[in-house]
């Protein structure tokens, strides 16, 4: 506590002129920089006058496509804050050899590793899959919306201001070293009794409420909400995989959150529960971060999947191979991935029969992932595969996620894991899934729906320049790991002593940089894309896709159906345009809209100062904001005036503007 | 310049780098560490033999039915077989039978709390000889070995004589460290309050890596220690040198010792205060603390495994 009046003391909790990390340079310029950026762009915002439009169109929106784009943004933003901490670890671990310490000490290298994880997980991965899945799934099913648009305009909040919790721990205090799931008793107030744990445990607490709420969301929609006709096994198989994936975070995430509540408790009040002694045990944490932790992979996977299940038999002009076996893949998936969580820590010293059963279920995990692998390359078989960029995401992802499971299945062999574990080569296997299969899916999702949110393709010359750069990159960065593991270093070093390492580090490092190119070209395509969107532009079904959302104009109306479809089999609208079917021109009735709202804003806002106030001990503030976020949630109960009816005047305005032929646009792709 | 002698030069540029390296988990020189690395290398081979087949089959078939190539046959119909669907889900179940039952016996025989029945290949234990008893406990963050049969303690330097099993019983001060000689045995966690085991033996003379695997705080990174495997004669002159060397580790110079510092030097002791190391597990290294004798902790991890019940029969 900073020697100063009690008055200030209680003002201010523990935050001081000395929490700014003034004698850190990096981060001084780090941050000159980030508030550089961030000025140009208020500046530009405020000089373009988009605040009233943004405020109106973007940040009070309840509309899913609108909150799918903007997680996507959210995504890519914090994809650069995650890629930057990445390139700070390979410069310091290329150069800290012998006498040389590097750049970085250990508790700067420290804070650095996990912020990258955790951001690269929360903020970027499960930004990504949320986005896609709020921009994707309602349409897949000919849903007008989500079942509850205000909860998802909330959720988004919520993500957003653990977010902001992450960046402004950056500049105000400093952040977790206690690894990316914070294992006690790295992260115990013994150990680390600064701000940085508290910022890691709010950031990841509102998140965690926003991530969890979409869960019943989604769950709440696929349920009630799909077009007649469409039964369980006629929904498309991203719809499926969102379902499983909403289950998985419904039941694990209340999981994370009782985890760092309990983890709050120690730090906060001095329980016991993690704490060596007076009946705490770090074992406890452990398991029950990852009985969290292991679903966590197949909530960022399972859509992934989906994103591949729709895009191969786009692309291959067929149905999806073994459509049963996919979804029953999937849902077995889903189990599973309950049953591996101790395949984390073989090496904490259970007995044989607890690591065995944990190797075989992991082991059963790759049956049904495998034959997914095969009924992709099943619908291929017999097809006429076009090679466009999200095809070409789908072969990297294909021969990269292999060779991933390939060492994936090493890794669970428990007596191998003994030697392997916390090694680079584990490292190098979970980015080899990860990278090879999240984020190659993501990209191919991008440039897959890319068209139908904006009305034009993305430019073909960066996609594949940028594809290029990934997977050469990828294996440039990771392949030297996979080495490095074997040689027996382990994960998370600052120095190393022996010489013969380096030249793998600056080759890994090299690599890191190729990824990074990766990133500038595919913000370079987003640009290039957006400034010949004339010549780009496209109609309603620019791939001759196969699910309903390709039914409606690009971008669709805000109401996404002017008509709800009815649905008679699996891939509907080809089935829809095999039977010819014609826009209506006429017959238009009003449409019952869910109405904008500030409550999620505001709601999301209180929440991040009141984790910005636990943090820093502010607990008049921490009370006034709890507070407030419970007054204005029950404040929005009783606003009667959600929704409203676009005319059905409008409705056939915008229906006759953006009319469709079917038949025509298909053969263009 | 042809693209055959490009890719000559990239082939030799890889192998003079994978030369160059000493990839310890394919070649360790204790016999457990080469029985962990078996098990690596067979599993590999067996999930090879359906990977391998199946990336070559994506790039062909891939190919074959590129949207251009119109000799191919197009079905735009074909969506189920159960043939193939047989296939599919019984190809992968196969090979995991076989790496699981790898694993299943691999997991039983090379469980860390049993102790060695061989000290090598082919090589069965005689009954005469007792095994290298070492007491470890990581502290902030340094190790600190003990050998209740020498009656010495060292700090981040520990030895063996070649060919002598060794069992260690691990513990920790206050972080969960992991102890890792990659040349001698898998790692195994030490955790506050508890005890785990490892049993290992080295095979071949020489200095080896010692570490911590598990990430533990601010001075990780240098909780490194050398691993001497030495001849029995050798041994014997390391003990006489810790002896002649050392001083005395009672409890208070132990409290000093265990107070956070970075890249500890190698410290020897010719003598420790009794009982010392059960009282770090326990948690009563200061005078008139309670033991936590027998914790849940110890018993539940002893209940899983009727080999550690055994032995966890510590005071």
């Amino acid at each position: 506590m900073p020697d100063r009046s009690a008055f200030w003391n209680f003002l201010l909790g523990r935050l001081s002129l000395d929490s700014l990390p003034l004698h850190n340079t990096i981060v001084v310029y780090t941050f000159f920089v980030v508030a550089a950026i961030g000025l140009c762009l208020l500046g530009f915002i405020t000089k373009k006058r988009y605040w009233g439009y943004l405020w109106k169109e973007w940040f009070t929106t309840v509309d899913h496509k609108k909150l799918g784009i903007m997680y996507m943004i959210l995504g890519t933003v914090m994809l650069v804050r995650g890629f930057s901490d990445a390139i700070m670890m390979r410069a310091q671990q290329a150069v800290a050899f012998g006498s040389n310490m590097g750049y970085l000490p250990p508790h700067h290298f420290d804070q650095i590793f996990t912020a990258h994880g955790s951001i690269m997980i929360f903020f970027v991965a499960m930004a990504y899959i949320v986005g896609l899945m709020n921009y994707v799934m309602p349409q897949q099913i000919g849903a007008r919306d989500v079942a509850f648009p205000f909860l998802n305009n909330l959720s988004f909040w919520f993500t957003f201001g653990g977010v902001v919790l992450f960046m402004i721990s950056l500049f105000v205090g400093d952040f977790s070293t206690a690894g990316w799931l914070g294992y006690p008793p790295v992260s115990e107030l013994q150990q680390s009794p600064g701000p940085g744990v508290d910022y890691y445990i709010w950031g990841l607490q509102l998140s965690g409420v926003g991530t969890l709420l979409t869960g019943i969301n989604f769950v709440a929609t696929i349920i009630k909400m799909r077009a007649p006709g469409m039964t369980m096994m006629k929904m498309p198989v991203f719809s499926w995989t969102t379902l499983c994936t909403s289950g998985l975070i419904i039941a694990t995430f209340p999981i994370l959150t009782a985890t760092l509540f309990l983890l709050t408790l120690d730090r906060y009040l001095g329980t016991h529960f993690f704490t060596a002694g007076f009946g705490g045990n770090v074992m406890m944490y452990i398991n029950l971060i990852w009985v969290w932790g292991h679903p966590e992979v197949y909530i960022l996977i399972l859509p992934i999947f989906g994103v591949y299940s729709e895009i191969v038999p786009t692309f291959s002009g067929k149905p999806l191979f073994g459509y049963a076996s996919m979804v029953y893949a999937t849902i077995a998936i889903m189990i599973l991935s309950y049953l591996v969580w101790l395949h984390h820590f073989f090496t904490m010293g259970s007995g044989p029969s607890v690591n065995s059963f944990f190797s075989l279920t992991t082991m059963i995990i790759s049956i049904p992932t495998g034959v997914k692998i095969f009924n992709w390359l099943f619908t291929m078989y017999r097809g006429r595969v076009r090679f466009t960029v999200p095809m070409l995401w789908t072969m990297g992802f294909l021969f990269t996620f292999t060779i991933g499971g390939m060492t994936g299945v090493m890794l669970s062999v428990a007596p191998a894991d003994f030697l392997l574990h916390n090694s680079l080569f584990l490292v190098a296997h979970f980015h080899n899934v990860i990278i090879g299969g999240v984020v190659f899916g993501v990209f191919a999702a991008v440039n897959y729906w890319f068209p139908k949110a904006f009305g034009f393709k993305l430019d073909e010359f960066w996609g594949k320049m940028t594809f290029w750069l990934w997977q050469i990159g990828f294996w440039v960065a990771f392949g030297p790991l996979y080495v490095l593991g074997l040689m027996g270093v382990t994960r998370r070093l600052s120095h190393f002593t022996d010489p013969s390492l380096q030249p793998w580090f600056i080759v890994a490092a090299f690599g890191a940089l190729l990824i990074g190119l990766g990133i500038v070209t595919f913000i370079v395509q987003i640009y290039v894309s957006i400034r010949r969107r004339d010549a780009y532009a496209v109609g309603g079904d620019p791939w001759d896709a196969r699910t309903l959302e390709w039914s409606s104009t690009s971008p669709p109306p805000a109401y996404n159906f002017a008509f709800i479809p009815r649905v008679h089999e699996r891939d509907a609208w080809t089935d829809m345009k095999a039977r010819g079917a014609r826009q209506p021109m006429e017959g238009f009735h009003a449409i019952h809209m869910p109405k904008n709202t500030a409550a999620g804003v505001v709601i999301g806002a209180l929440a991040c100062i009141f984790g910005f106030a636990m943090v820093w001990y502010i607990w008049w503030l921490a009370v006034v904001s709890f507070v407030g976020v419970v007054g204005a949630a029950i404040v929005h109960t009783f606003n009667y005036h959600r929704d409203y009816h676009i005319p059905a005047d409008e409705v056939s305005r915008v229906e006759r503007a953006g009319g469709w032929e079917p038949e025509t646009e298909g053969a263009a792709a | 310049m042809s693209v055959k002698y490009l890719r000559g030069l990239l082939l030799l540029a890889v192998a003079v780098l994978l030369g160059g390296c000493h990839m310890v988990l394919l070649h360790p020189s204790g016999y457990v560490a080469q029985r962990q690395s078996d098990i690596m290398i067979t599993t590999t081979i067996i999930i090879a033999i359906i990977i391998v087949p199946v990336l070559i089959t994506i790039a062909l078939v891939a190919w074959r039915y590129r949207a251009s190539n119109k000799r191919a046959r197009y079905d735009a119909k074909w969506d189920h077989s159960p043939q193939v669907e047989l296939l599919v889900w019984a190809a992968p179940l196969l090979i995991i039978i076989a790496v699981g039952a790898v694993s299943w016996i691999g997991t039983h025989q090379l469980d860390p709390y049993r102790p060695l029945t061989h000290f090598d290949k082919d090589k069965p234990l005689p009954a005469n000889v007792k095994p290298l008893e070492v007491d470890v406990v990581s502290l902030d963050w340094k190790w600190l070995f003990f050998y209740p049969q020498y009656g010495i303690a060292t700090v981040n330097e520990l030895a063996a004589p070649v060919d002598r099993p060794i069992d260690f019983k691990l513990t920790s001060d206050t972080m969960m460290d992991s102890f890792f000689v990659p040349a001698l045995a898998g790692q195994v966690y030490t955790m506050p309050g508890m005890q785990t085991e490892l049993h290992g033996v080295i095979n071949k003379p020489g200095d080896y890596k010692g570490f911590s695997a598990n990430y533990s705080g601010a001075g990780f990174t240098d909780m490194r220690f050398v691993f001497h495997g030495l001849s029995q004669q050798g041994f014997k002159q390391w003990v006489a040198k810790v002896r002649a060397q050392g001083g005395s580790l009672d409890r208070q110079t132990y409290n000093r010792l265990k107070q956070p510092s970075r890249a500890e030097p190698v410290h020897y002791y010719a003598h420790f205060a009794d009982g010392l190391y059960t009282r770090i597990l326990h948690r009563c290294v200061d005078p008139g603390k309670a033991c936590m004798r027998r914790s849940a902790n110890v018993q539940s991890v002893a209940r899983s495994n009727p080999v550690a019940a055994r032995r966890a029969a510590i005071d």
